[in-house]
């Protein structure tokens, strides 16, 4: 019996919303350490708000709150349910996807994931601040290696396998891609060579929310350097959050689908498309095109995976 | 019935144990303090953690609950089972061949054993059914009976429960659990298995599929969606039968014929275990603002091309003013005499009748003839007077809506609560599959009012489930 292709989305989405609960949980101690460290007047605000863009949920943000605090943004990212993408809503739409196709998933994945959302309810808004809030946001971490823990441990695979690894690495891509596109005015090339205090501390910023800032040192030995930066987040085939390593992996899980299923499929062109554009290119010729120009539009293929995925299997 | 103190399953009248549970009585005085405390807090673990809960209408959305589980084991004597067994085992051949008969050349309404009205103006009566075929003549194929006890040897059957009853999942994690939390107590006494309910229901799901289908034919269970209350039932069966677990959208209907909409593109449904009412099945025969069904799907049925599970109208035979036939009924159909009593059930719609109801309305159970869950039923002797008062006024508004029946000294069995080891009231709820044959659960869903002196076994009002044990010989 073939797979729903409603079971197939569940699937999909189930693996993108514990991937973006991570990557919120990241950005968010991010935004939080750049605010405490900001010495200038209305510092600490401006880091929060550019974590929100490259979050993409500033916005939402402005409807509801005039100033952009710690708390009030360590709560908006973490709680609020009109945040479409707190851990929150990020939590509760992977727990309803794997609800939905309980058939589909191992027992262990569900006592991972319903494990990590009672636990979750349990906590009081109010009590998360400070030194509480950096604990709560590796708890977010680790639930997400946990449930990666309990799915490559135990679930057959099947195309419920790819379809579930499709959707992990398109958020992974999704999110280096903006994280690295709301800084990409720093790591631009500069006459000057060796950046200031303020740029390595944005550098710092966007190599800890690809949790990329102790594995640079072991790649680069090398102090950072905006350019090595932009290098290992986007060419860098070893580096399991970088541009290249998901496209990679999106094509190859795509490819075992269509070998499962005997046919390619529209997806398929557009992964291979994808993968092209970060394959076999240099950061010196992605700089002379514009680093903005090529993050945009590796954007816009990574959602045309997304959407030739769903017409080519039938997500509805 | 009235203030004599009722039937306990595990002690007789003098406090001495009865046969059945020797063992448990031996093993639970063997108990340190506070094994059964920790054993309780162990079970609601076990079951919160695996995603057993159930939502309770009216509650906040998302609020999911997990039924209380109760650590000690309700038993049942071998014989006892046995003679149980075959009383429920005739009464669901009985009503397999009423719901035959009244869809077809209603035999038992032209002899005038039952008025004519009662069936063909009843709303569960389904005339869309009239002639139709349904592979092997049966209409009910899982049907979970409640059953009360009220004596060593006096059962009343309260509702025969043919259109989708639920709660079987409970009765095999109640089991998982129980073997989990007490498995020395599994030693000490034969317990007879559940674990094969859903290679059972499988089989029998098998068994009915249309002639076309082939020896392994495909099975969908079709469920409302994730807020259903019983949706951890649905996909648990799915899974446990290998069935694929759909909701509406997943299917449809083309030339006649049912297709699941896979990865891969329709791939043909030969047999539907539906867990969604009657009303809601297909838009365009039923309900024409049900999104949860799948249009066309009736014309699929009544060309054979596919078997719904249950059939549509089943509910005929359990409506509860049909329910004081069921002795007529098996009269009828089998020429035996009903193995298993019926309540005495009155209507109020005589003026006499219904004064008399309204004199005595403290000592009975008053039930909305369509009600269920626990819902819109009034239980006098622990009724105050202004629920009374409004009972009252509801049968005097719409006297044929309602049914009465003396209420019933259900049988007790001790539990684990609070205060430590009481007795609370329980009822019984057995599963039977009907298919190439009749298949009986040995055992099935125990219910157990958690209150102190409640009758009231539903989940959704503070019930909860115990283990159920059929002893082997």
């Amino acid at each position: 019996m073939r797979m729903l292709g409603r079971t197939a989305q569940n699937l999909f989405w189930l693996s993108r919303y514990v991937e973006r609960a991570e990557n919120m949980a990241r950005l968010l101690e991010v935004g939080y350490r750049m605010s405490l460290t900001s010495r200038r007047e209305g510092g600490a605000s401006e880091h929060l708000m550019s974590m929100m863009q490259a979050a993409e949920v500033d916005e939402e943000f402005n409807k509801k709150h005039k100033t952009a605090d710690v708390d009030t943004v360590a709560h908006f990212m973490m709680f609020d349910p009109d945040n479409a993408s707190s851990v929150y809503s990020c939590l509760m739409a992977a727990r309803t996807n794997a609800r939905s196709v309980r058939t589909a998933i191992t027992t262990d994945m569900w006592e991972s994931l319903n494990g990590a959302w009672l636990e979750f309810s349990q906590i009081k808004p109010r009590d998360v601040r400070g030194a509480k809030l950096l604990g709560l946001l590796q708890w977010v971490k680790q639930l997400s290696h946990q449930f990666r823990g309990a799915l490559l441990g135990t679930i057959l695979r099947d195309d419920g396998f790819a379809f579930s690894q499709a959707g992990n690495f398109v958020e992974r891509a999704d999110n280096t891609a903006r994280i690295l596109d709301m800084k990409y005015y720093v790591l631009l090339p500069r006459a000057k060579m060796i950046g200031g205090d303020l740029d390595i501390q944005q550098w710092t910023l966007i190599l800890r929310a690809a949790s990329a800032h102790r594995s640079y040192r072991h790649v680069y030995h090398d102090r950072y350097k905006a350019h090595n930066i932009a290098d290992f987040l986007i060419l860098r085939p070893e580096m399991p959050r970088s541009l290249i390593f998901c496209a990679r992996a999106i094509e190859l899980t795509l490819d075992s689908l269509s070998e499962l299923y005997g046919k390619r499929q529209d997806c398929h062109e557009a992964a291979s498309q994808m993968r092209a554009m970060v394959e076999g290119t240099t950061m010196e010729t992605i700089f002379a095109h514009g680093l903005h120009e090529f993050l945009t539009e590796f954007i816009a293929r990574n959602n045309r995976v997304t959407e030739c995925l769903s017409e080519s299997y039938n997500f509805y | 019935m009235g203030d004599t103190t009722p039937f306990d399953e595990m002690h007789n009248a003098d406090g001495s144990v009865r046969e059945p549970y020797r063992a448990l009585a031996q093993w639970l005085d063997e108990q340190p303090d506070k094994a059964l405390t920790l054993m309780q807090s162990d079970a609601e673990a076990i079951f919160r953690k695996l995603g057993i809960t159930f939502a309770v209408y009216g509650s906040d959305e998302g609020t999911e609950k997990v039924i209380p589980f109760d650590v000690i084991p309700r038993i049942i004597a071998a014989q006892e089972w046995r003679r149980l067994s075959k009383g429920i085992e005739q009464r669901v051949k009985a009503l397999n061949a009423f719901l035959y008969d009244i869809y077809h050349r209603q035999e038992i309404l032209k002899a005038g054993r039952i008025p004519e009205k009662l069936i063909l103006q009843n709303s569960a009566f389904c005339p869309e059914m009239m002639g139709l075929e349904p592979a092997k003549g049966v209409y009910a194929h899982i049907i979970g009976v409640d059953i009360v006890r009220v004596g060593p040897d006096e059962y009343y059957v309260l509702e025969d429960n043919l259109r989708t009853p639920s709660g079987v999942s409970y009765m095999l994690e109640d089991r998982e659990a129980m073997m989990q939390l007490a498995p020395d107590l599994f030693q000490r006494c034969k317990v007879a298995p559940v674990e094969n309910y859903p290679e059972n229901l499988r089989r029998t799901l098998d068994s009915v599929a249309p002639a076309g289908a082939g020896s392994s034919p495909n099975i969908a269970v079709l469920t409302p969606g994730i807020y259903n209350s019983a949706y951890f039932e649905h996909s648990f069966l799915a899974d446990q039968m290998g069935a694929q677990l759909c909701e509406g959208p997943d299917l449809f209907v083309d030339g006649g014929k049912v297709y699941m909409r896979t990865t891969t593109g329709p791939e043909r449904v030969d047999v539907i275990y539906r867990r969604i009412d009657d009303d809601y099945l297909d838009p365009l025969t039923f309900r024409p603002d049900s999104m949860l069904g799948v249009p066309g799907l009736f014309d699929a049925y009544r060309a054979g091309n596919v078997t719904l599970v249950n059939a549509p109208g089943t509910g005929i035979a359990d409506d509860k003013a049909v329910y004081t036939y069921v002795p007529e009924i098996i009269e009828f159909y089998l020429g035996e005499k009903a193995l298993l009593n019926n309540v005495p059930t009155y209507n109020c719609t005589d003026s006499d009748k219904r004064a008399w109801v309204f004199d005595n309305i403290q000592d009975l159970v008053v039930k909305e003839v369509h009600g269920s869950g626990g819902y819109g039923m009034l239980i006098g002797p622990t009724s105050s007077k202004a629920q009374r008062e409004e009972f009252k006024k509801k049968i005097e508004a719409r006297p044929d809506n309602y049914i009465v029946q003396p209420t019933l000294a259900l049988s007790t069995c001790p539990t684990f609560v609070n205060a430590g080891i009481a007795p609370r009231h329980v009822d019984l709820r057995p599963y039977v599959l009907i298919g190439d044959e009749v298949r009986i659960t040995p055992g099935g869903l125990t219910r157990v009012a958690l209150k102190k002196g409640s009758l009231v076994v539903n989940s959704s009002q503070g019930g909860g489930t115990k283990d159920t044990w059929v002893l082997e010989d």
